[in-house]
């Protein structure tokens, strides 16, 4: 593949499926809290890139300006998930979510 | 206003009575008002009669039927079945109307006194207005509906009477089994009625009359089960009466009825409510003029409750069994007559009969007064010189339904065995034959208990025989009137009263008979009168022999000083026949064991089986079912946040899926 030349967007989603699926995978099996919440970001990132990707092959400004607002919210649920798995860790003193099982009381 | 025009006034006094009454019973009015309203009402409703019927005869009215519609109770298209509350007059109602309004007046004039100490005054009136309005609707419907409502009210008030006290054990059981009898009957009734809807479209009697009359076809053609729609319909309807007229094989509930007070014994079980079912009869005369084979069956019955019921009054110790056993007696009497066609002769027995078994029973009732209680005639003897009223008009009473010559029953008694023994059904001269052997036993039973009540000596405790006393006017003055109405209502068919056979002439009009319909009915319709005078003489004097030999027989064993005691003493030596009839012929145990007993298991099985097991396990199983679905499905809810995640994962795998299918 010679300088100059697009990468094919095909690549693109295919980069982003195996994102998606090792971000679900992670999600599934993780048993810390944190890991599951960066699991899930990476599966958020998936979509984030095949959405960049499909706006840059269609050449759709809105699309790709559109990108940067879900990396803002993105960022914002970050900060407010990290809050709470502090609060949960100084009442349960674990973010094993094997043992946060309150929701079946 | 014209009085005619007043018919509905009948039976709704009567009903506000019973309203008002019940009203004061709550707020524990004082008596004489009570006694006011109760007294009241059917006075009241005996003047309209009166003038109802007065207008009626007089007016030029007579023969005719005349109804009046109150209101129309059903509204529909002109296709729909139409009942109005509607009430009608005509000789057979007037005679009824008589009866029960008359009679019925004096009883309650008689309660005053009887009931006067008992709990419960404004209550037990309330029943009683109530059974009155009751009854006078059954007598003056002008349909078979509204004849049914007042039916079933009678049956409602003679089972609240009945189980007037209510704080003993044996009322109430009496009344639930007089109406649990007869609503076997009832049901009867009412199958009966819904083949005449279905059949006519109405059950208006005037126009199911013209319409079975003109169609003599459904007396012949087969209809159900072998009969023709005719002989269906009627035998329903004796089924029904069978139950309110105390018939074989439902009679069993008359005798317990006993346990009411005893001016509704004379008023509702012996005067009124249980001769509804011969009115009944009577009403549907055409019905049975079609069908001699069911005609043949009710003269059998009726022949054979006479018979049976006569042979259990001889050996009842009790005054007020012998009585009851008696209106059983009388009762088949009245139905061997509308089974032979002599249907007049069935309602003059009515009406003589209602006169003396009042009588009898009040006169009973006085007794019963003055022994404070005690109905074991073993234990009074001598009372003729301590209450000469009650005596005399006791006497005049038996000596009518003994059947002796100027007193009343001896003249509608008479007319039924003459019907009987002129009928061209099979075997008329049996049913002849056992009623005129009935006839005896009558006169046998009813001395036997004067001799036992009135004669020799006192055999009650002293203080009973302290406290004995003559009945109070408001109690004796009505004995005395229905004494005279004992000897005199019978009077009607003689030649001295307005020509011979007036009575029968007088409801000619209700029981025509049907022109030439199949030969068997032509000839019981054809039963009354056609003896020769000289059988007629001869069935007379043999009827009269046998009544006065039967009153000689038991004045011999029971009368006279020490007979008693030597009466009893010759019951004891047959001790075998003696049980027997005392028993009952364990007709009572016999019903217990095959019927009572079996519908007992049957319902517990229901109660048990069906009910707990197949009833209520299918909702249990339900229950169970989805309790467990739910259990299941509870599995699934972990807490654990990674299953969730993987449900939700396994969702959308699904939902693309089938999005991309």
């Amino acid at each position: 593949m010679s300088a100059g030349q697009a990468v094919p967007v095909s690549w693109y989603l295919l980069l982003a499926v195996v994102l998606f699926a090792v971000g679900t995978i992670g999600a599934l099996t993780r048993r810390n809290a944190i890991s599951v919440f960066l699991s899930i970001e990476v599966m958020l990132n998936a979509a984030n890139l095949a959405l960049v990707a499909y706006a840059r092959q269609l050449d759709q400004r809105t699309g790709q300006i559109l990108v940067f607002f879900v990396l803002a919210v993105a960022a914002a649920e970050a900060a407010v998930g990290l809050a709470l798995f502090i609060a949960v860790y100084r009442q349960r003193r674990t973010i094993d979510i094997n043992r946060l099982n309150l929701m079946r009381h | 206003m014209q009085a005619i025009d007043l018919l509905w006034l009948i039976p709704a006094l009567p009903l506000a009575g019973a309203a008002i009454n019940g009203a004061l019973a709550y707020a524990r009015a004082p008596k004489p008002l009570v006694t006011a309203v109760a007294l009241g009402a059917p006075l009241g409703s005996l003047l309209v009669a009166a003038a109802a019927i007065w207008q009626y005869l007089a007016g030029g009215l007579y023969p005719q039927t005349v109804e009046r519609i109150s209101y129309a109770w059903t509204a529909g298209g002109l296709d729909a079945l139409h009942i109005d509350i509607a009430f009608l007059l005509d000789p057979l109602a007037a005679v009824m109307l008589f009866i029960v309004t008359f009679v019925g007046f004096l009883i309650h004039v008689y309660s005053v006194g009887y009931m006067g100490h008992e709990e419960g005054y404004a209550r037990y009136f309330a029943y009683l207005n109530l059974f009155m309005a009751a009854m006078l609707t059954l007598v003056l419907g002008n349909n078979y509906l509204v004849m049914f409502f007042g039916w079933e009210g009678v049956g409602l008030c003679s089972y609240l009477l009945i189980g007037f006290y209510y704080d003993q054990e044996f009322p109430p059981y009496a009344g639930k089994k007089a109406f649990i009898v007869n609503r076997i009957g009832d049901f009867a009734f009412l199958i009966g009625m819904f083949a005449l809807v279905a059949r006519f479209g109405t059950l208006d009697f005037t126009s199911i009359f013209h319409r079975l009359a003109a169609e003599p076809g459904l007396g012949t053609a087969a209809y159900a089960g072998g009969l023709s729609f005719a002989a269906f319909v009627g035998l329903c309807f004796f089924i029904g009466a069978m139950g309110k007229s105390a018939q074989i094989p439902l009679y069993v509930w008359l005798p317990d009825a006993m346990a009411g007070p005893t001016p509704v014994s004379a008023l509702i079980h012996a005067a009124t409510m249980v001769t509804a079912g011969v009115y009944m009869a009577v009403r549907s005369n055409v019905i049975y003029q079609l069908t001699p084979g069911v005609s043949l069956f009710v003269a059998v019955i009726g022949t054979a409750t006479a018979l049976l019921a006569a042979t259990i009054g001889m050996a009842q110790n009790d005054i007020k069994k012998v009585l009851a056993y008696s209106t059983v007696s009388q009762l088949g009497y009245m139905f061997l007559a509308v089974g032979v066609g002599a249907y007049s002769a069935a309602l003059f027995h009515v009406l003589t009969h209602a006169f003396f078994k009042a009588l009898l029973f009040l006169g009973s009732g006085a007794v019963i007064h003055a022994m404070g209680g005690e109905q074991d005639m073993t234990k009074m003897g001598g009372l003729k010189k301590r209450l000469p009223v009650t005596y005399r008009t006791f006497l005049v009473g038996s000596l009518a339904l003994a059947g002796i010559p100027v007193f009343a029953g001896f003249f509608s008694k008479d007319e039924i065995l003459a019907a009987a023994a002129a009928s061209g059904l099979p075997l008329h001269w049996l049913f002849w034959g056992v009623g005129l052997i009935t006839a005896g036993l009558t006169a046998f039973y009813m001395f036997r208990a004067v001799s036992l009540t009135f004669d020799g000596e006192f055999r009650g405790t002293h203080e009973q025989e302290h406290h004995l006393h003559e009945a109070p006017p408001v109690m004796t003055v009505p004995l005395v009137i229905l004494a005279v109405g004992a000897v005199v209502s019978g009077w009607v068919e003689l030649p001295l009263v307005r020509g011979a056979d007036w009575f029968h002439r007088f409801l000619a009009p209700v029981v025509a008979v049907i022109a030439a319909v199949g030969g068997g009915a032509a000839s019981a319709a054809a039963a009354e009168g056609e003896l020769g005078f000289g059988t007629e003489l001869v069935l007379l004097l043999l009827s009269v022999g046998v009544a006065v030999a039967g009153i000689a027989l038991a004045r011999s064993l029971y009368g006279g000083a020490g007979g008693a005691e030597r009466g009893l003493a010759f019951e004891e030596s047959y001790p075998t026949l003696h049980r027997l009839l005392a028993n009952k012929w364990y007709v009572d145990e016999i019903y217990d064991a095959f019927v009572v007993r079996p519908l007992h298991g049957l319902s517990w099985v229901f109660y048990r089986v069906v009910d707990m097991l197949v009833v209520d396990g299918s909702i249990r199983a339900g229950a169970a079912v989805t309790r467990a679905g739910g259990d299941l499905g509870s599995l699934t809810t972990t807490g654990n946040v990674r299953n969730y995640a993987l449900y939700f994962f396994v969702g959308v795998i699904v939902l693309c899926w089938w999005m991309a299918r």
